[in-house]
């Protein structure tokens, strides 16, 4: 009876929790490589002589991909212009002197600038901030995403998160939150002055500078894109901007929530100095440069207040190429990290040479 | 002797209190534990539950506790409210608890609220799912408990009908019959066995496997029991743990009393053996019981490294706050700046309030930095690295079957840390397998000379025994030891004989592993005492006068007495596979011809003067005929043979020429070596002795009856009240036992108070410690003649005991007694009274005991051998190369401590000795200053040559030097006046210098001394400078303090080892208690935290999964405070980029779930199967023990290198994608997206770095946790819409990803994050190897003797 009953056992404090439950006879432990620890075992001893190999290899490859990145990112053109007017010279500094959210006179400013080189491929347009902190905590929460995907009810009843800029006289704001008050809301446009004087518009396409999954999952419109002004009825726009947000543009597919700069605007930027698209300019079919070297004039509807936190607004021509804008960094960073890592292997060598008969046979460990 | 032997043995010895009479407990106790508590005033009384007081049962019994156990914490019901009410206990859970309501304020909230609580929900639920498992599991188990059945008396069925153990009460009557399990705490009230007695086997409580008898309640077995009719009440103590103690008294209703033992308790969970249907009433039930309260949950205490991880802990507290302060000053300064932005949200609040606001918030971010976590992982470690320790098939036993048991469960990196080892002797070092090897009888010593070959064969046969079968053996043993036998120096027993074989001994025993081996039951006699001993029984006076004329009637009367002595003072069991335990056979003793020896005996022992070899009894042969006719002639040939034998050897020398010379005689020689193997090969002479087996609680005990079976006075059954000895001459008599005297460690003897068979005379025969049996020995006061013989008697065998003594045996004294009738009447008296009292009956029976120990006649003295267990010294060794110093504290004598301290090789003969026994305090302040000195003068390299200068007058001497191989002439090692001489070792400068050191052995009276404050810092300091210490005669209590001492005076890791009830104290108060299961039953076990069952698994333990548990451990909280600083850092970065306002650049989620999932499994994996160094290196160069714990800065500068690898870490990981992505249109997630793949590559490639081993486990786990980050992220980036406002992951991971821009910041970020700590490896590894190489090219260091033979100082 109970023959394998066992006081030891009985309950459950002697020897290991959930090890214990062996039979009385028996006990020898499974001979398994696991339980004996005696799994094959890559031991990595990392000595000069092993890992010299790998600091020349990580060298041989990091400097030409340096180079390589350093090239491509030199290819690209970039230019840019501050339009701030901070300065009294500048052509905006009036503009920039009397500012108001709500003034109902635009005040535009126009600025000249000389291409010195043509831009070939696609030219993307940004507006840069600077000193712009998007990415405060409570400015980055300020946001509604069930209401900026259509959810009706919270067009009308929008987050918490939104406070204080949820409500506006009793009325739902439609985009709710601070980022969506904070839109940037300068006009920018662009001409290209002729060698004979005359001002050429140039097209600056709107469309296809917000990530496809934001224009068309992210964000929607309540109720369709049928009719916005009914969507949006019974909501206020948000306090800063002068036209609601059905107003935003006249093309109804870029429209409302689904509006490319309102899309881009809504994505916080990381950094306080950042860039955002603004417009693309498609390259044109016929071999003629997408920008020609020349004169141009960017003309400014100056709307967006930075000199309250000694913010600098830009804007900024670049192509891109495959890694992106232009930006040498990484290219030295590679070539850096790949001569120290050379520079570091040579070092091993002399260590390797110095010591490297003894760990040969001092190789016990193995 | 060993004074503490006894000790040891108490508890067991009082198990089977085979005996009427209680048992004594000392008046210190060796243990709080079993201190005996007063019970006056708490008491239970217990009645019949069916019984005729049924309404008085009732009102009694409502308060005790009906059998039915429940060990579960929880009910269904109570599950949540109270695991959470115990898991809130814990500060890391109230930490979590804190951050998660601190999220809830609205000014500092960081995270959406539910994402705090993820932490704490997670850890509550790991914790409350492991919980509920467990106690599941201990459910199923009650269960299973209380469904087991057992037959109790019902009234109504006027039967024993089956009832579940749950349903038994105090007070019902429970039949039980053989091989069945005791249900609770019973009073054996009636047995099937006639005499009243019980077996039971108590293997499930404390792992003992031989029988303990227990006996029908006194006065209860003569009557016939009736459930019915029990009327009597029983008053007993009220429950306690105290498994040897159990007293109360019966009382019926006329008011007689029969008092209660511990032999009347049956024990719940023991089993019955050996009886037919025994009844008892139940007293204890349930968690009453005395084997549930002994159940204590596992042990609890605190690493080193964890309270040193308190301090690293701490500092990372300190560094939160530095940041969190930091992002407050910044967040206050940042705001003061500006003027209204318009990406200032909220009302206005002020700079300082807010700053403040961020500190809190700041908290919650970089909550991780709290490594909270690892509490939780280090304890997943631990199961893992205790599941690996409980698994290593080199610490488990075969013979035993026992693997080691792990009971601490959070104390495994402490095992390498350990400084010191303080061992026990005997059982630890030794085997406790007791084998008699020689005795003194009458001051003529019989050194057995062919006994101690026998065992040298075993040692020799080792190597042999791989080839040889085993059940060839002992035909074959047979031969060899007759040839080797010729060529034996005599001269020379060689501690070889001290080295066990194990092995092969061991598989022999293996089938029952309690019962004696047959070496200890193959005693060869001496043929000396052989020779005198048939004298008694020699067919003709020619041949007696020839053999025994030195020998007088006188002494053959000693030698009689000595061996039934042996025979009868123990408490051995007598079993025998043949015939049933419990039926005593029939006597059937030879009247006629014992009455010859009985007459004999009255005149030696009634005159026993004069001494004189005048009386040969005439009438041996009609004695001797007698024998024959009854068919005796197994028992008789041999003493015959061996008469022959002697008659052909009278000196060894001669016999073994003989053997040589004389062919025919070889075949004798066998056949006188074993004279029972020779008796059973005569056709139709069934000997019963071969099938008689002892069972004995102390092994030495058993070696005795052995021993003196083989001299023919075998005890063939015991009950009661008699025993039963075969006698030489072939009778068998019963010898009526009036009492027993049990051991304790106050008197520290035995004895038994037996009515002489021969004589018919009351007699003492005590066997004891030689220090207390001598001075209670006095020679008889009468004739000069008399006084001569008894003082030289005494002399010749106190010179005996000194010599065993320096071979490392253990001695036992002989003495005895006649009692006259009237003096025994009067001390009856006294004994009755104190057996009969309640109250204080240790200390009559103690008083009681010692009236009757006095005046006794020495009869001799025994040595008994205990064999060193295998491996001990290769395991001493590698331990003091692994700079581990071994203390030995031991009860043992000074020399038989030196000597196994020879034998163990923790002294080398040329290391200098400084002995201390000093008899004041002043004196040993002296001396231990005087050591001081000379031991700091003392130049080790010098000690082939130099000797310190002279010897010191005080009573201790230091001795340099002991006898090397074949110089059995020089002087002990210690004893004797203090010697100069320099070391006997050749030449000086042999080999290697052999770093020769001080070794301090010191006595119980000097350490008693020496440990009290005022010398205990001389003594710390003296025992610092040597290279090991030896206690002997050191108490319980003094291992303990000795322990302390060293633990909290030098703050050293102590670890200690033991496996008796006298080692229970000391394994407590060391930081590492490794109890090893043996011989001596559970004590030590039970209270270690580590169980081994042999010592040299403390070679692996310490030197393999010590150092692997504790780099392992080390390693693993290093990596996961620089995992948790590197990425809590990289948030600290880019507050300097969001104006300090606690934003975070990752997903809220995927930062939450960074630590706690995918990031979390690596570093268990590291921790529990890292191994820096393999298996065979650990082993074989033990100075990588010392390595790893001399290197206590390790920790915390190793703890400030990865701070700073972090930090650097975290810059890289952040400012490279910073510079890279710096004035570019990346979005917020966007940017955190590259930082946070290449964390992970980096955390996860840094633990590759540092890994020394990496499986396929590794792989496997550290593809699992990238898979599982980006499969998350990828899923969130998919599919999250507005799932987690207000961040926005939709599609930020897939344009990530689809960007080269995002790989290319990856893999440069990781490289150079790695590059500094894989240099930084590089170059420590090209020169910390040579160090390795060192060790592996030059030979041991330190510690071991250089290679002499391991014979040590041997003195025959």
């Amino acid at each position: 009876m109970a023959s394998g009953y066992n006081a030891k056992e009985e309950d459950g404090h002697i020897g290991v929790v959930g090890l214990g439950g062996a039979s009385l006879r028996g006990r020898k432990p499974e001979n398994t490589a696991f339980k004996q620890q005696r799994l094959p075992a890559w031991q990595p001893i990392l000595t000069a002589g092993s890992v010299l190999p790998a600091f020349f290899i990580i060298g041989l490859i990091f400097i030409p991909i340096g180079i390589g990145l350093y090239v491509t990112s030199n290819n690209i053109r970039e230019f840019e212009i501050d339009y701030t007017g901070v300065e009294v010279s500048s052509p905006c500094y009036n503009c920039a002197q009397n500012f108001s959210w709500h003034s109902t006179t635009p005040c535009t400013c126009s600025i000249q600038f000389y291409l010195h080189q043509a831009y070939e491929s696609n030219v993307f347009m940004y507006y840069g901030l600077s000193n712009f902190y998007q990415n405060h905590r409570r400015y980055v929460k300020s946001r509604d995403d069930s209401q900026l995907n259509g959810d009706i009810s919270s067009l009308t009843k929008p987050s918490k998160e939104c406070e204080p800029y949820a409500n506006h006289d009793h009325k739902p704001i439609a985009p709710c939150g601070a980022i969506a008050n904070s839109m940037f809301n300068d006009t920018l446009e662009l001409f290209y002055i002729d060698p004979n004087g005359t001002r050429v518009p140039v097209a600056l396409s709107s469309t296809g500078i917000a990530w496809w999954t934001d224009k068309h999952v992210k964000f929607r419109n309540p109720g369709g894109s049928t009719n916005l002004t009914a969507a949006f009825q019974g909501t206020v726009k948000p306090v800063n901007w002068r036209h609601p947000v059905y107003e935003l543009d006249t093309d109804p597919e870029n429209n409302g929530f689904i509006n490319e700069d309102f899309i881009v605007w809504m994505r916080t930027a990381a950094l306080p100095t950042f860039r955002k698209l603004y417009r693309v300019i498609q390259k044109k079919n016929n071999m003629a440069p997408t920008l020609p070297r020349g004169n141009y004039s960017l003309q400014v509807q100056y709307n967006f207040p930075v000199r309250s936190f000694e913010g600098r607004k830009r804007v900024i021509l670049s192509t891109i190429s495959w890694m992106g804008g232009k930006n040498p960094f990484l290219g030295i960073a590679y070539v850096t990290v790949g001569s120290v890592c050379f520079f570091l292997g040579v070092v091993l060598l002399f260590i390797h040479h110095k010591y490297g008969n003894r760990t040969n046979n001092a190789d016990i460990t193995n | 002797m060993e004074q503490l032997h006894w000790v040891r043995f108490r508890c067991q010895q009082l198990w089977a209190a085979n005996h009427t009479q209680g048992w004594y407990s000392p008046p210190r106790p060796v243990s709080d534990k079993y201190s005996p508590q007063r019970s006056a005033g708490k008491r239970r009384t217990v009645l019949a539950r069916w019984g005729p007081h049924q309404d008085e049962y009732h009102s009694i019994s409502k308060a005790y506790k009906g059998n039915a156990i429940r060990t579960t914490k929880y009910s269904l019901l109570t599950f949540i409210p109270m695991n959470l009410f115990q898991q809130f206990h814990r500060a890391a859970n109230l930490y979590f608890l804190f951050l998660a309501l601190l999220n809830w304020v609205p000014v500092v909230e960081a995270f959406q609220k539910e994402i705090t609580m993820i932490p704490l929900v997670l850890v509550l639920t790991v914790i409350a799912i492991k919980d509920a498992l467990e106690d599941y599991r201990r459910y199923v188990f009650d269960k299973k408990i209380n469904h087991n059945t057992t037959k109790v008396y019902c009234t109504k069925e006027r039967d024993y009908i089956d009832c579940c153990w749950k349903d038994v009460h105090v007070g019902d009557f429970v039949r039980l019959s053989c091989n069945e399990i005791i249900p609770a705490d019973m009073l054996l009230l009636h047995s099937s066995d006639p005499r009243g007695l019980c077996y039971i086997e108590t293997a499930n409580l404390d792992g003992e496997t031989n029988l303990k008898q227990r006996e029908v309640v006194s006065k209860m077995e003569e009557m016939e029991f009736v459930p019915e009719d029990f009327h009597w009440r029983i008053e007993c103590e009220n429950p306690n743990n105290n498994l040897c103690r159990f007293r109360g008294y019966m009382e019926n209703p006329s008011g007689a009393r029969v008092g209660l033992h511990n032999s009347n308790l049956l024990l719940r969970s023991c089993i019955i053996r050996n009886s037919e249907a025994v009844v008892g009433i139940v007293v204890y039930a349930g968690h009453e019981t005395k084997a549930m309260m002994n159940n204590s949950g596992p042990r609890y205490k605190r690493s080193l490294l964890e309270r040193q991880l308190n301090t690293d802990v701490l500092w990372c507290v300190l560094l939160l706050i530095v940041m969190c302060l930091t992002a407050a000053i910044g967040h206050g300064i940042w705001l003061k700046q500006l003027k209204n932005p318009i990406f200032e949200v909220g009302e206005e609040t002020s700079p300082a309030l807010a700053g403040f606001y961020v500190f809190w918030t700041m908290i919650i971010v970089l909550q991780v930095l709290i490594p909270i976590s690892l509490y939780v992982s280090i304890e997943i470690v631990k199961l893992g690295q205790i599941y690996f320790i409980h698994n290593d098939v080199d610490l488990y036993n075969e013979h035993t079957d026992s693997r080691i048991q792990c009971r601490a469960l959070n104390i495994t990196e402490d095992l390498g840390q350990v400084q010191y080892v303080f061992s026990d002797k005997t059982g630890t070092l030794t085997e406790n397998k007791m084998v008699f090897r020689r005795c003194s009888v009458y001051g003529v010593e019989y050194p057995h000379y062919d006994n101690g070959r026998r065992l040298e064969v075993y040692s020799a046969d080792k190597e042999e025994a791989g080839r040889c079968s085993l059940t060839p053996r002992s035909s074959s043993r047979r031969k060899s030891l007759s040839c080797r036998s010729l060529s034996c120096n005599h001269s020379s027993v060689s501690l070889n004989t001290l080295t066990a074989d194990s092995e092969e001994e061991e598989e022999l025993s293996c089938t029952s592993q309690c019962r004696p081996s047959a070496l200890a039951k193959e005693v060869v006699p001496d043929c000396e005492l052989v020779t005198k001993l048939s004298w008694l029984c020699a067919p003709d006076l020619n041949v007696a006068h020839s053999c025994a004329k030195a020998s007088s009637s006188l002494e053959l009367a000693f030698i009689t007495d000595f061996f039934l002595t042996l025979a009868i003072c123990n408490s051995v069991v007598v079993s025998s596979p043949a015939q049933s335990l419990n039926v005593l056979p029939q006597a059937q003793t030879p009247l006629r011809s014992l009455e010859e020896i009985k007459l004999m005996f009255q005149r030696f022992n009634l005159s026993a003067l004069p001494a004189l070899p005048t009386l040969p009894p005439p009438l041996k042969s009609s004695l001797a005929s007698k024998i024959f006719t009854q068919g005796k002639t197994g028992s008789f040939t041999v003493p015959k043979l061996a008469a022959e034998g002697c008659d052909q050897t009278p000196n060894p020398e001669h016999f073994s020429v003989n053997g040589v010379m004389d062919a025919p005689g070889e075949e004798e020689v066998p056949k006188l070596m074993f004279p029972e193997a020779a008796a059973s090969e005569d056709a139709g002479a069934v000997e019963p002795e071969d099938t008689v087996l002892y069972e004995a609680e102390s092994p030495d005990e058993a070696a005795l009856v052995y021993a003196s079976r083989a001299y023919h006075m075998t005890l063939k059954a015991r009950s009661a009240d008699s025993l039963q000895v075969e006698l030489p001459t072939g009778g068998t008599v019963q010898v009526p036992l009036l009492h027993v005297l049990p051991f304790d460690s106050n008197r520290k003897r035995m004895s038994v108070v037996v009515r002489h068979p021969l004589t018919g005379q009351v007699v003492v025969y005590t066997k004891g410690a030689d220090s207390v049996l001598m001075d209670l020995t006095r020679s008889p006061t009468g004739l000069q003649l008399a006084q001569n013989v008894y003082s030289h008697i005494r002399l010749q065998t106190q010179k005996h005991l000194d010599s065993y003594a320096r071979e490392g045996l253990r001695t036992l004294c002989i003495a005895t007694k006649t009692l006259e009738e009237e003096e025994y009447e009067v001390w009856l008296k006294t004994q009755l009274l104190a057996e009969s009292s309640i109250e204080n009956r240790e200390e009559l029976l103690l008083r009681s005991a010692q009236a009757l120990e006095t005046n006794l006649t020495l009869l001799g003295a025994t040595g008994i051998l205990d064999r060193l267990q295998e491996e001990v010294s290769e395991t001493i060794e590698a331990l003091q190369r692994a700079d581990v110093k071994v203390w030995i504290l031991t009860g043992d004598k000074q020399e038989t401590a030196i000597n196994i301290a020879f034998a163990c090789k923790l002294l080398c003969p040329s290391d200098q000795l400084l002995t201390a026994n000093c008899e004041d305090k002043e004196s040993c302040a002296v001396l231990v200053q005087d050591f001081l000195h000379r031991v700091t003068c003392y130049v080790p390299d010098d000690s082939g040559t130099g000797s310190p200068s002279t010897g010191s007058p005080s009573t201790g001497s230091p001795t340099t030097g002991s006898p090397s191989t074949g110089s059995p002439s020089t002087g002990p090692p210690s004893t004797g006046p203090p010697s100069t001489g320099p070391p006997s070792t050749g030449p000086p400068s042999t080999g290697p210098p052999s770093r020769a050191g001080s070794v301090l052995v010191i006595d119980g009276h000097t350490l008693d001394w020496a440990l009290q404050p005022e010398l205990q810092g001389d003594f710390l300091e003296l025992s610092k400078h040597c290279k090991a210490v030896i206690c002997c005669r050191s108490t319980p209590l003094q291992k303990s303090q000795v322990v302390r001492l060293v633990r909290d005076k030098l703050k050293v890791m102590t670890l200690a080892v033991g496996d008796g009830a006298n080692d229970v104290s000391m394994i407590q108060v060391a930081d590492v208690g490794v109890g090893i299961s043996g011989q001596e039953g559970m004590q030590a076990v039970m209270s270690s935290d580590f169980a081994i069952s042999r010592f040299k698994h403390l070679r692996k333990l310490l030197l393999v999964h010590g150092h692997w548990c504790y780099t392992r451990l080390a390693n693993m909280i290093l990596y996961f405070i620089y995992k948790n600083v590197m990425y809590v850092n990289l948030l600290f970065w880019y507050q300097f980029f969001c104006g300090f306002s606690g934003n975070v650049m990752t997903n809220a989620w995927v930062l939450i779930l960074f630590n706690l999932i995918f990031t979390s499994v690596p570093p268990l994996i590291y921790g529990v199967l890292d191994q820096d160094t393999p298996v065979d290196v650990l082993m074989a160069h033990p100075e990588f023990y010392q390595r790893t714990r001399t290197s206590k800065d390790y920790v915390s500068l190793m703890f400030w290198l990865n701070i700073l690898d972090a930090f650097y870490q975290s810059l890289v990981c952040f400012f490279i994608p910073y510079f890279a992505y710096r004035d570019s249109d990346i979005g917020e997630l966007s940017f955190g997206s590259p930082i946070n793949s290449s964390a992970l590559f980096i955390i996860l490639l840094h633990q590759v770095v540092e890994s020394h081993t990496l499986t396929w486990i590794h792989g496997l786990v550290f593809l699992l946790s990238a898979g599982s980050y980006f499969a998350f992220v990828l899923l969130l980036s998919v599919f999250c819409v507005t799932c987690s406002p207000p961040t926005n992951p939709l599609g930020v991971e897939t344009m990530q990803m689809s960007q080269p821009a995002f790989y290319l910041v990856c893999i440069l970020t990781t490289v150079t994050a790695l590059l500094p700590r894989l240099m930084f490896l590089a170059l420590k590894n090209s020169v910390t190897v040579r160090g390795a190489e060192q060790w592996s090219h030059s030979p041991s260091v330190r510690g071991s003797c250089p290679d002499v033979e391991p014979t040590g100082p041997v003195l025959s």
